[in-house]
C-alpha cells in the first residue's frame, strides 16, 4: 500500500454524476413530441435519473481492479465512461491509455461474416492496422482453438465460440487497459480458465485489468484491488477479500 | 494514413457482405432492380401514357440509376446505427464511418453501373462528350447531399424512431417531384422555380444533360455544390451535437 503514491493514476473517476434523461418520453415520435412540445421538453429537463453519484476513485496502472455490485449499480455505465462511448454529466474521467474493451458475447461480430473476416473487422475497430492484423491472424485463430469454423460465418458459432472468438482478438490489439464485463461466466470451463490465465499474464506484463463481474471468486483470483458499487456511489473500496466479504454479508449469504 | 481509414474499408465491405452476401450478386442486383423500375416506367408512361420524349428509354435509366443510389441511401439510413448497436455502445470509434461505409457502397454500385447508361448513350447515337468531365463533380455534389441526409436522418431517428416512416413517404414524394421521369423543362412556367429548392433536382437534371445532351449548365453544376456543401454541413452538424448520446439511447 505504501508504494501506491509512487506509481501513476491510468484511469480516474473525480466526482463523476451520470444522470439519464427518461428518453422513453420521445419514443412516442415526432408527432407526438411535436404536439406536446413544452410538456415534451420540460419532461425532458426534469424526468431523468442518476446512475452514478459523485462517484470518485481512482485506478493505478497495471493493477488488476475489481468492480462489483447489484445489477443497476451502474456498473455498465462506468464501463462506458472508461471505454468513452459515455460523458459524464458532471466531473470528470480521465483515462491516460488505450482502452480495449472485451466485447460479450460477440457484440460487434456481423453474422454473415465469417469467423476469419470478423478478426480483421474487430482488430481493425479495435483500433489495428489492417496490415498489422494480417500479420497476427493465425496467433488469434490459434488462440481461439476454433479450428475450421473459422472459415464458417459466426451465426452458426455457439455463444461459448463467440466468446472465445471475441476474446482472442481483444486479447491481439495491444491492449494497456483490458475492460472485461462478465465474459468469465460464459464459455466453457476449460476456456474460462484459459481466459483467467491470459488475463494474469496480461496484468504481469503491466497491462490494467478492469473487471466487472458478479462472482467474488472470480475477483479475489485476479484483482488486487476492488470497487463495490451500490447505487451509483462507491460503497467500499479496498482489497478483493474485503470487498467480497461486505457484499456477500449484505447479501446475506454469510 | 490514418486507422480510420483501415476502418472505413472493412466497414464497407463488411456493408457489401451483409446486404448480399457475394460481390457478384450485389452487382447484379444494382443493375437489376433500376432497369426493371424503368422497364416498368416506360411500360407505362411511354406505351401507355404515349409520353413524347426522345430516346425515353436513355432517358430514364440516366435519372433512375443515380436515383436508385439516392433512395438506397436514404432509406437505409433511419436504421444504421440501430442494426450497428452493439458498436457503438461497446467501441469508441468514428461513429460517422457508419452511415459513410454504406453510402460509399451504394456510390460504388451506381459508380459501376454507369457503363450501362453509357452502352445506351452509344445505342442512342450520342457523342461521348468532353463534357463528361464534369461527372465527377456531380457525382462528388450527389455524394455530399446524400450523406448529409444521411447523418440528419441516422442521428435523429435514434431519438424519433418514426422518422423512418417519415422519410419513406418524403422518398415518395421527392421522387415525382424531382425531373427523373419527366424534363425539368416540362414544368408549368409559374411552377419552374420548384426545382430550384429540391436539393435533388440540379443533380438529376444534371445526369440527364450528361449523358442526353452532352453539356452540362454551370448554374446547375454550382447549385448542386452549394446544396451539397450546405446540406452535408447542417449534418454533420447534427450528427456531431447528438452523438455522445448514441450510447445512452440505444
Amino acid at each position: 500500500m505504501e508504494i501506491r503514491g509512487n506509481i501513476m493514476s491510468i484511469i480516474e473517476f473525480r466526482n463523476v454524476t451520470k444522470y439519464y434523461p427518461n428518453y422513453h418520453h420521445i419514443k412516442g415520435g415526432i408527432k407526438w413530441f411535436l404536439f406536446n412540445l413544452p410538456s415534451a421538453l420540460s419532461q425532458l429537463k426534469n424526468h431523468r435519473f442518476q446512475v452514478l453519484n459523485n462517484l470518485s476513485f481512482e485506478i493505478k496502472e497495471g493493477e488488476p481492479f475489481g468492480i462489483i455490485g447489484k445489477n443497476g449499480a451502474g456498473k455498465s455505465t462506468m464501463l462506458g465512461l472508461i471505454a468513452g462511448v459515455l460523458k459524464p454529466s458532471s466531473g470528470e474521467v480521465i483515462v491516460k491509455k488505450k482502452v480495449v474493451p472485451l466485447l460479450e458475447l460477440g457484440a460487434g461480430f456481423h453474422p454473415d461474416l465469417t469467423g476469419r473476416e470478423n478478426i480483421i473487422l474487430n482488430g481493425v475497430l479495435l483500433g489495428i492496422r489492417r496490415s498489422e492484423m494480417m500479420l497476427r491472424i493465425n496467433s488469434v485463430i490459434e488462440f481461439s482453438e476454433l479450428g475450421q469454423f473459422i472459415d464458417q460465418p459466426v451465426r452458426t458459432y455457439s455463444s461459448g465460440m463467440l466468446t472465445r472468438l471475441g476474446f482472442s482478438v481483444a486479447v491481439h490489439t495491444d491492449p494497456e487497459i483490458l475492460l472485461i464485463d462478465e465474459i468469465l461466466a460464459v464459455g466453457d470451463l476449460y476456456f474460462q480458465q484459459k481466459c483467467k490465465e491470459t488475463i494474469k499474464k496480461f496484468s504481469q506484463k503491466g497491462t490494467t485489468i478492469v473487471l466487472v463481474t458478479h462472482s467474488t471468486e472470480d475477483m479475489r483470483d485476479v484483482c488486487k484491488r476492488a470497487l463495490w458499487l451500490d447505487s451509483g456511489t462507491a460503497k467500499k473500496i479496498g482489497s478483493p477479500e474485503e470487498i467480497s466479504q461486505a457484499y456477500l454479508k449484505y447479501l446475506g449469504f454469510s | 494514413m490514418n486507422i480510420w481509414y483501415d476502418q472505413l474499408i472493412e466497414l464497407t465491405k463488411k456493408e457489401l457482405r451483409a446486404r448480399y452476401k457475394t460481390y457478384f450478386f450485389g452487382y447484379f442486383w444494382s443493375v437489376a432492380n433500376p432497369l426493371v423500375l424503368a422497364l416498368t416506367f416506360y411500360f407505362a408512361l411511354k406505351m401507355v401514357m404515349k409520353i413524347q420524349i426522345e430516346d425515353y428509354p436513355l432517358f430514364l435509366i440516366s435519372g433512375l440509376f443515380p436515383w436508385q443510389w439516392v433512395a438506397n441511401s436514404l432509406s437505409g439510413s433511419a436504421n444504421i446505427f440501430i442494426n450497428n448497436v452493439s458498436l457503438i455502445k461497446k467501441l469508441n470509434f468514428r461513429r460517422e464511418l457508419i452511415p459513410l461505409s454504406m453510402i460509399l457502397n451504394d456510390l460504388f454500385h451506381f459508380c459501376v453501373s454507369i457503363p450501362i447508361i453509357l452502352l445506351f448513350s452509344l445505342h442512342y447515337g450520342k457523342p461521348v462528350s468532353f463534357s463528361l468531365i464534369f461527372l465527377p463533380v456531380v457525382i462528388v455534389s450527389q455524394f455530399m447531399i446524400v450523406y448529409g441526409l444521411s447523418l440528419a436522418i441516422s442521428s435523429i431517428n435514434l431519438f424519433f424512431r418514426d422518422l423512418e416512416r417519415i422519410v419513406t413517404i418524403i422518398l415518395t414524394i421527392l421522387f415525382y417531384t424531382t425531373p427523373v421521369l419527366y424534363p425539368h423543362t416540362y414544368l408549368p412556367e409559374n411552377y419552374s422555380y420548384v426545382i430550384y429548392f429540391n436539393p435533388m433536382s440540379p443533380v438529376i437534371i444534371l445526369y440527364h444533360q450528361l449523358f442526353l445532351e452532352g453539356f452540362v449548365q454551370m448554374k446547375f453544376l454550382f447549385l448542386s455544390f452549394c446544396y451539397g456543401v450546405v446540406i452535408l454541413s447542417i449534418g454533420y452538424y447534427i450528427y456531431n451535437s447528438l452523438k455522445w448520446k448514441f450510447a445512452e439511447i440505444l
